[in-house]
């Protein structure tokens, strides 16, 4: 009798210390505050879910690469500079050079997978504290951005040695990518972050590259020693976050038809808070890709109810950071 | 089912002369659901030393963390010198004159061992500035005192373990308690550290101070202890001045059987050559220009345990680090494993080799906090287990339990974090790491620390199980009598150099200290 209450005691406990359930607990807060605040019925649309998929999928593709990288108890402040670079290559090369698509995607995933690498080299390498090598990333990736445009924006219109602009047609690559499939249903760049989403649950929950990740986010010396490849699973986890960024990058440039060599600014903070949001510490060692879906959910959600109520940018910005803490808060109260 | 045991509850040693500085009664205390401490009393005199002693898991860690205000909640009650009181904080139980030496250190590494000294407790002036002149002072005759040979500028992570430790114990000092608690504070300390301690402890006894001390080395139960409570399994056993229980009884009181031999009887089957170490050279892994290991050898065989003798800082450690790939290609040597020559790399290389180390330091080398049982498991072996980079979980999770019942890993589940479990299931999880690799030679640096007698008997067990599996095992270890007792040969250390080698028979205790010392034999 006792016992059996003592057990039932314990699964309770247990499952509340679950940290899925309690990042789920705080998308459903949310929702329900979408329910109360409907905005006339529209948040029971599905075209007003399926555009908030549709817009919160770039930061979420920079989420993923992002959770990677912070299991091994790193950070990666360079996701949004690789997405403002691979989003410019992928403009010049499409839109000015007319590249097959099957050469321009390659060709910026092998970029921005370079750049990663090069930040994983760095600090697995030289020691380098990644959130220093990443920023130096940042900064130079921006700067390759601006140089590659020559600061302007990478668009349909071309100028010609005469001065005048010349229009070209848009590939179809673009259009492709930036479509509505499923009769109008679901954006494709929701299923490309739905598609890296499963990528990062693979990796994490079925490969021994995960198994590694955790392991160096765990406790670095101690996976060295049972004979963790450490430099070269570092190097993958950044290259891997480079990746996600490139792709990010281009579903960018697809969605706003032009390679801007500004864009992806502040995104770095974006996907941090949406991993953070799901409950991955940032400690290493912890955490997982559902969390970071759930998180993503949460702030898009989050930003979605608030414009669909026509709330004030300045208000906007100032409560999204509130509900980022009150959200933080609530996981740590119940661990 | 209790009934018996309440029986054999005894409250022997009973001197009223001293004046009763701590009373507990009825304590009790849950972590999510599950009782780890059930109606435990418990009482400290001035200028006695009360033993703690019990198996990992008893709740001997729990009853000190509440004493010294870690844990807040709790049942039953707690008087300080006559005056009933529950402390808020760790900082309130630390005012009120309790202080604690960790088992896990409780030390910055990133500051100076003035700093830490201090640390919460800063001499001021006004109570803003720091009144560096003073402290440095204070901590200097202290540590001057305690004969610890160290600069109060040096930063903790440049001390070796044994310096810290002591920096530990002065730490506790330097607040002048009335309470002291020691949990195992000698796990890493040689034994003239330990006599240095004890002298120590005798002054404290005489300023009237009362102190609670952890340990699960018999040998200081007998040599420090005037009287010794036992818990088992969350619940008071018993309490008796060490003379009037031997250590068979004793022992059955804190494991609940009778182990008639503390360490099993040993017949080797000592099979051919498996190791040989040649002119192994390793400069100091700190960055100083002197050689940690230097011209050093040693030969094992397979069915073998051949013990590392030598004092803190003789590089025993380090020659295992180094043998074993964690420095990389920096150790250097002519070394051959079954007759055929390896060269160092790195550890996946060695073990890939047949080589596996335990190292000494299990929190920070050993295992990864927040992975399940079965990961720490598999981890050293994942290609095992895995086929085309994909992890199969069924095959690593038949092996984790398969260790887990050999090696008799007391867990609720194996998906359990490994971090909840206690000292020595977590060393055995390491353990079973270290087999899942299947190894040829086994490097264990202290492999008992801090585990408690029924673990180390079971430890013991299995090292002379493996060996007569045909392992050869190389065996480091600061509990003296455990090194004799296991090994069939001991080759000491002295400053990085080989002094003597004994076979188990000749070997004594007093040989072994003379040629840590440095006097050659060979």
């Amino acid at each position: 009798m006792t016992k059996n209450k003592l057990k039932t005691e314990i699964s309770q406990k247990k499952w509340l210390r679950s940290p899925f359930i309690r990042a789920f607990a705080a998308l459903v807060f949310v929702l329900l505050l979408g329910v109360i605040f409907n905005a006339d019925g529209a948040f029971f649309k599905w075209d007003t879910h399926r555009d908030m998929l549709r817009h919160i999928s770039v930061f979420a593709i920079l989420g993923c690469g992002m959770t990677l990288v912070i299991i091994t108890a790193g950070i990666d402040l360079s996701v949004g500079s690789i997405l403002g670079l691979t989003a410019v290559l992928f403009s010049i090369f499409s839109l000015h050079n007319a590249w097959s698509p099957w050469v321009t995607i390659p060709a910026c995933l092998i970029a921005g997978t370079a750049c990663g690498v090069i930040s994983g080299g760095l600090t697995a390498r030289f020691k380098i504290q990644p959130f220093i090598a990443t920023l130096a990333m940042m900064v130079f990736a921006r700067g390759v951005a601006k140089w590659a445009s020559g600061g302007q924006k990478i668009s349909t219109a071309v100028l010609q040695p005469d001065g005048n602009y010349h229009y070209t047609p848009v590939p179809p690559i673009f259009n492709v990518l930036n479509s509505k499939i499923l009769s109008d249903n679901i954006a494709v760049v929701t299923i490309i972050f739905l598609a890296c989403i499963i990528i990062c649950w693979i990796i994490l929950a079925k490969l021994k590259l995960g198994r590694y990740i955790y392991a160096i986010g765990g406790n670095e010396e101690a996976a060295r020693i049972s004979g963790i490849p450490v430099f070269a699973t570092k190097l993958l986890a950044y290259g891997m976050s480079g990746l996600f960024s490139a792709v990010a990058g281009i579903c960018q440039a697809v969605q706003e038809l032009q390679g801007d060599p500004e864009a992806g600014m502040t995104y770095e903070l974006t996907a941090i808070a949406i991993v953070v949001i799901g409950g991955t510490n940032l400690m290493g060692g912890r955490g997982g890709i559902g969390l970071t879906f759930i998180g993503a959910m949460t702030i898009g959600y989050l930003e979605k109810i608030l414009s669909i109520n026509a709330v004030g940018e300045a208000s906007r910005l100032m409560l999204t950071g509130t509900i980022i803490v009150g959200a933080v808060l609530f996981q740590k109260a119940r661990r | 089912m209790y009934g018996s045991e309440r029986i054999k509850n005894k409250r022997d040693g009973e001197d009223n002369n001293r004046k009763i500085l701590l009373r507990m009664e009825n304590i009790g205390k849950s972590f999510s659901g599950v009782k780890v401490l059930d109606d435990v009393s418990f009482d400290l005199k001035s200028g006695e030393v009360h033993i703690l002693a019990g198996e990992n898991g008893a709740g001997k860690t729990t009853l000190i963390k509440i004493i010294a205000g870690v844990h807040t909640d709790y049942e039953g009650e707690i008087w300080l010198e006559g005056q009933t009181v529950k402390f808020k904080s760790p900082h309130d139980a630390a005012r009120k004159g309790i202080s604690t030496i960790h088992q896990e250190m409780s030390l910055i590494n990133s500051m100076s061992v003035e700093d830490n000294m201090f640390l919460g407790r800063e001499k001021t002036h006004a109570g803003l500035w720091v009144d560096y002149h003073t402290q440095r002072n204070q901590v200097r005759s202290l540590l001057e005192q305690m004969e610890v040979d160290v600069a109060v500028s040096t930063l903790i992570e440049q001390c070796p373990l044994s310096v810290r430790q002591m920096i530990e114990i002065a730490k506790a000092l330097v607040n002048e308690a009335r309470i002291i608690i020691m949990d195992e504070p000698t796990s890493t300390l040689s034994d003239s550290e330990v006599s240095r301690l004890f002298e120590i402890i005798k002054n404290l006894k005489n300023k009237g101070c009362g102190i609670i001390y952890i340990s699960h080395r018999l040998e200081e139960i007998y040599r420090i202890g005037d009287r010794v409570s036992i818990l088992r399994d969350g619940r008071y056993i018993g309490t008796s001045t060490p003379q009037k229980l031997p250590p068979e009884d004793l022992i059955q009181w804190m494991v609940g059987r009778r182990i008639s031999k503390h360490f099993p009887e040993r017949s080797p089957l000592i099979g051919k050559e498996c190791l040989k170490v040649e002119n192994f050279f390793l400069p100091d892994p700190a960055g100083s220009k002197s050689w940690a290991v230097e011209d050093f050898s040693l030969c094992a065989h397979s069915g073998e345990i051949v013990g590392v003798a030598g004092l803190q800082g003789s590089g025993k450690s380090e020659f295992f680090n180094g043998l074993f790939g964690t420095y990389g290609r920096a150790a250097k040597g002519n070394i051959f494993l079954d007759g055929k020559p390896f060269n160092i790399q790195s550890p996946g290389d060695s073990i890939n080799h047949g080589l596996a180390l335990l190292t000494n330091e299990r929190k920070n080398t050993g295992l990864i906090p927040f992975m399940s049982i079965t990961r720490n498991v598999s981890l050293a072996s994942l290609n095992k287990h895995s086929k085309w980079g994909w992890i199969r979980s069924q095959s690593e999770e038949s092996a984790a339990a398969g260790h887990a019942k050999k090696l008799r890993i007391k867990a609720r589940s194996l998906d359990q974090e490994i971090d909840t479990l206690s000292g020595g299931n977590q060393q055995k999880v390491v353990l079973a790491k270290w087999l899942e690799t299947q190894p040829r030679v086994l490097l264990l640096n202290e492999p008992t620390m801090g585990v408690d007698v029924g673990a180390k008997h079971d430890i013991y067990a299995l090292m002379n199980k493996w060996t007569a599996q045909g392992l050869a095992i190389l065996l480091i270890t600061s509990e003296l009598s455990e090194l004799l007792a296991m090994s069939d040969r001991i080759i000491v250390m002295h400053r990085g150099r080989r002094t003597a080698e004994y076979s188990g028979n000749e070997a004594t205790q007093e040989k072994i200290t003379r040629a840590s010392m440095g006097e050659t034999e060979i």
